[in-house]
C-alpha cells in the first residue's frame, strides 16, 4: 500500500525527464535552424565577403562601413559605395533608405557609419556582373561629421623657411647671369 | 679600355637635368591652384613645400653645372633615366606629406606608378585624399605618359640639338614632325584636346549617374587622364567599381584605346588620311592580338562558369582585357577577384595581354604591336625561305605610315627589346616568388608592375615586403624607358667606377 504512490512519483519524475529533453532538443534544433540567422547578423567585412563570394552569393548579409563619395540616385534607387576599411562595397538601395545619409566621406567630412542588411551578389545580374550588395534596411550606427581643417604650423613654417632659401638661390642665378 | 666619364659629361647630365627638374616643379602650380580652389590648407602647403624643393634642388643643379655645351647621346640618355628617378622622388614629397602613405617609400612607389603610367597604389585611404594631391597623382600619369622630357621639350625649352637624343631615351623613336620640339608640341595639343573632350564627355555621365556636378567634371578630368595615358588611378578607391555605369565603362573603352594608338596615327587620322587606320601593321595586329587574348580569357572564364549569362562574361572579361592590353589596368572587379575566381586559363589570357601592350609612340608599356608586328613578319620571311625554291628572293613587306621594307635591323632591335621585356617579367615573378606568392600571382604583378599596366591581384598592398616595392619600381622604370637608356646608366656608373 505503502509503494504505489512512489512508483506513481517515479513514473511522474520519467515523465518530468523526457519533457525537458524533448523541450531541450526542440530548442537545439530551433538552435540550429537560426543560427545562420543570428551569424549573419554580425556585420561581415569586405574582405570576407570578396574572399568567400561564392560562399555568399543570394544570402541577407549585415555590412557596416562609411558611407564614401557620391549618393548617386538612379530613378527610384540609388547608389551609395560603403567602405569598411579595408574595400567599399556598392549598395543599391531604394531612394526612401538614402534619406537617412546626411554625410558622405570625403576629405572635408566623415561619412554617416551605416549597418546594411541585403541581398549579397558576387556577380550581380541586374548591374554587369558587379559585386553588390542589394540594400533592404539600412541603420546609423555613428552620424558623419564636417571634419575643420586647422592649419599645421610645422608645414607653414617649412614653407616660409625653403620659400627663403629659394629666392636667395634664384637672385644668386640671376647676380651670375647679369 | 673603359673610359672614366670626365667633368664635362657630369655637369651637362647636372645642367639639363636641372632644367627638366624645374620643369617639372612648375607643374606643381596645377595641383596648387586646385587646392586654393577647394580651399584646401595643409594640402596646399604641402604641394608649396614641394614645388621650392624641387625648384632649389634644379636651380642649384643649374647653377652649379652651368654649361652652354649640347649634350651627346650618352649624355642624353642618362638624363633621361636620371630626370625619371629625380622626378619619382621630388614628385613623392607632396604625397608623403599629405599622411596618405605610410612610408616615403610608399610615396616613391605611387610617384613612379604615376610617372610611368602604371597605376598601382599604395594609398592609404583613398576615398579621403584632398582634391589637390588626387589631381597630382592623375597629373603626374598625364605628364609621365606623354613623356617627363617632352614636356619641357614642349614648354620650357626654345630649342637645342640635343633634344633629340632626350625624346628618343624617353622610349620614343619616331618623329611625328620634322622637328623635335615641334613634334612634342603636337602630342600636347592631341593629348589637351582630347582631354577637353573626354572630361567633358565624363563629366557628363557622371552627371547623369547621379555624381555632384563638381565631382562629375573632377573625376571626369582624372580619369581621362589616367585612361588616355593608359595609367589606371582613379579618385576612389574601388576603381571604376565606384560609378557602377555602363556608358563610363564605355567611355574608358575608348579612351584607352584612343591612348594605345601611336600619336603618329592621330596625326594621320587628324590630316583625314583615315585609310591608316585599316592598313597599319600596328592597329592590325592590336587588333588581332585583342581578339586571340580575348578567346583564352572568354573560354577560361566560362570553364569556371565564373558568369553565368554571356553578357556578363563579354562586360567582364573584355573590360579587364582591354585594361590589360592597354597597359591602362583599370578594373570593374577586386583584385582578390582575379585569383578567387578567375580561371587559370582566364589569367593567362589577361597576362599575354599585359605582356604585349600597345602601340609604339604612344603612351603603353610593354613589348608593343609593332615589334610583335615585326616579329611575326621576319617569321613569316623565314618559313617562305624555306619552303620557296632556293633562288626565289623573299621580301617581306609592312605597313607602317609608308610601305617599309622589312629589314634584319629592325627585326634584330624588335627581338633585342623583346627578350629585354620577357627578361623584366621572369626577374619580378622571381623574386615575388622569393616572398613566398605563388608562380602565377607572381608572373601576374610582375607582368603588370614592367608592362606598366596596373591590374592587380592583391600582391601590391601596403604590407608587401619592402624589397618587392623597390622590385616594382624598378620595372616600372625600366619597362617605361624601354631599356636603352637605363643600360646607358649602369653603364656610365660602371665606367666612373672601373674606368680610367
Amino acid at each position: 500500500m505503502m509503494r504505489k504512490p512512489k512508483v506513481k512519483r517515479q513514473k511522474a519524475k520519467v515523465h518530468n525527464n523526457d519533457f525537458i529533453f524533448y523541450f531541450y532538443l526542440v530548442l537545439l534544433t530551433f538552435s540550429f535552424l537560426l543560427l545562420p540567422f543570428i551569424c549573419s547578423a554580425q556585420p561581415l567585412s569586405s574582405t570576407e565577403l570578396i574572399k568567400n563570394a561564392r560562399q555568399y552569393d543570394g544570402k541577407t548579409v549585415v555590412y557596416e562601413g562609411e558611407v564614401i563619395g557620391d549618393i548617386m540616385r538612379r530613378g527610384d534607387y540609388a547608389w551609395i559605395n560603403v567602405n569598411d576599411g579595408e574595400n567599399a562595397i556598392g549598395i543599391w538601395l531604394p531612394n526612401s533608405l538614402v534619406k537617412e545619409t546626411s554625410y558622405t566621406g570625403s576629405y572635408k567630412s566623415k561619412g554617416d557609419v551605416l549597418e546594411i542588411t541585403g541581398i549579397f551578389h558576387r556577380a550581380c545580374t541586374e548591374h554587369g556582373g558587379d559585386l553588390d550588395i542589394h540594400g533592404q534596411a539600412i541603420r546609423k550606427t555613428s552620424p558623419g561629421r564636417q571634419i575643420q581643417e586647422r592649419l599645421n604650423p610645422g608645414k607653414r613654417s617649412l614653407a616660409i623657411i625653403l620659400l627663403g632659401i629659394l629666392s636667395l638661390v634664384w637672385i644668386s642665378t640671376l647676380l651670375k647671369r647679369k | 679600355m673603359i673610359l672614366k666619364p670626365r667633368l664635362e659629361d657630369i655637369k651637362n647630365i647636372g645642367f639639363y637635368l636641372g632644367r627638366i627638374i624645374v620643369g617639372l616643379g612648375l607643374t606643381m602650380l596645377v595641383p596648387i591652384l586646385i587646392g586654393l580652389a577647394f580651399g584646401e590648407i595643409n594640402p596646399t602647403l604641402d604641394f608649396i613645400i614641394g614645388i621650392e624643393i624641387t625648384l632649389i634642388f634644379g636651380l642649384i643643379l643649374q647653377k652649379v653645372c652651368f654649361t652652354e655645351k649640347d649634350l651627346n647621346w650618352m649624355q642624353g640618355m642618362i638624363v633621361v633615366s636620371l630626370s625619371w628617378l629625380v622626378a619619382m622622388a621630388l614628385g613623392a614629397i607632396p604625397l608623403y606629406l599629405s599622411g596618405h602613405w605610410k612610408s616615403y617609400l610608399d610615396a616613391c612607389f605611387d610617384a613612379m606608378s604615376g610617372f610611368a603610367t602604371t597605376g598601382l597604389t599604395l594609398t592609404q585611404d583613398l576615398d579621403h585624399l584632398p582634391y589637390a594631391h588626387n589631381l597630382w597623382r592623375h597629373l603626374i600619369m598625364f605628364i609621365g605618359g606623354q613623356g617627363i622630357v617632352i614636356i619641357t621639350l614642349s614648354f620650357f625649352v626654345r630649342g637645342f640639338s640635343g633634344a633629340f637624343k632626350m625624346y628618343v631615351g624617353e622610349a620614343r623613336d619616331e618623329k611625328i614632325l620634322p622637328n623635335v620640339i615641334n613634334t612634342s608640341r603636337f602630342i600636347w595639343l592631341v593629348s589637351i584636346t582630347y582631354l577637353i573632350l573626354g572630361a567633358l564627355a565624363l563629366g557628363v555621365v557622371g552627371i547623369l549617374n547621379g555624381m555632384k556636378s563638381v565631382n562629375a567634371f573632377f573625376h571626369g578630368a582624372c580619369v581621362f587622364m589616367a585612361a588616355f595615358d593608359t595609367g589606371g588611378f582613379t579618385p576612389q578607391s574601388q576603381n571604376i567599381l565606384y560609378y557602377h555605369s555602363l556608358p563610363y565603362e564605355v567611355l574608358t573603352v575608348i579612351i584607352m584605346i584612343l591612348g594605345a594608338i601611336n600619336f603618329k596615327l592621330h596625326y594621320h587620322i587628324w590630316t583625314g588620311n583615315r585609310r591608316e587606320i585599316y592598313k597599319n601593321i600596328e592597329t592590325v595586329t592590336l587588333f588581332i592580338t585583342i581578339m586571340i587574348t580575348f578567346l583564352i580569357t572568354a573560354v577560361g572564364l566560362k570553364q569556371f562558369g565564373v558568369y553565368s549569362q554571356a553578357i556578363v562574361l563579354f562586360r567582364k572579361g573584355f573590360y579587364q582585357l582591354i585594361s590589360g592590353h592597354t597597359g591602362t589596368g583599370y578594373q570593374t572587379i577586386y583584385a582578390a577577384q582575379f585569383i578567387n575566381e578567375w580561371s587559370d586559363l582566364a589569367l593567362v589570357g589577361v597576362i599575354c595581354a599585359m605582356a604585349l601592350g600597345g602601340a609604339v609612340c604612344s603612351t603603353t608599356g610593354a613589348i608593343k604591336m609593332l615589334r610583335i608586328g615585326i616579329i611575326f613578319k621576319a617569321l613569316k620571311e623565314d618559313l617562305k625561305r624555306i619552303m620557296l625554291p632556293e633562288r626565289t628572293i623573299v621580301i617581306e613587306k609592312f605597313h607602317h605610315i609608308k610601305k617599309v621594307f622589312l629589314e634584319d635591323r629592325q627585326v634584330r632591335s624588335a627581338l633585342l627589346i623583346t627578350l629585354s621585356y620577357l627578361v623584366l617579367y621572369g626577374l619580378g615573378t622571381i623574386i615575388g616568388m622569393f616572398y613566398g606568392y605563388p608562380f602565377l600571382n607572381a608572373l601576374f604583378e610582375s607582368t603588370s608592375a614592367a608592362a606598366n599596366v596596373g591590374l592587380s591581384c592583391g600582391i601590391t598592398n601596403v604590407n608587401m615586403p619592402a624589397a618587392l616595392k623597390v622590385t616594382y619600381i624598378l620595372q616600372m622604370w625600366t619597362g617605361r624607358l624601354e631599356f636603352m637608356s637605363i643600360f646607358t646608366l649602369i653603364g656610365f656608373l660602371v665606367a666612373a667606377i672601373k674606368g680610367k
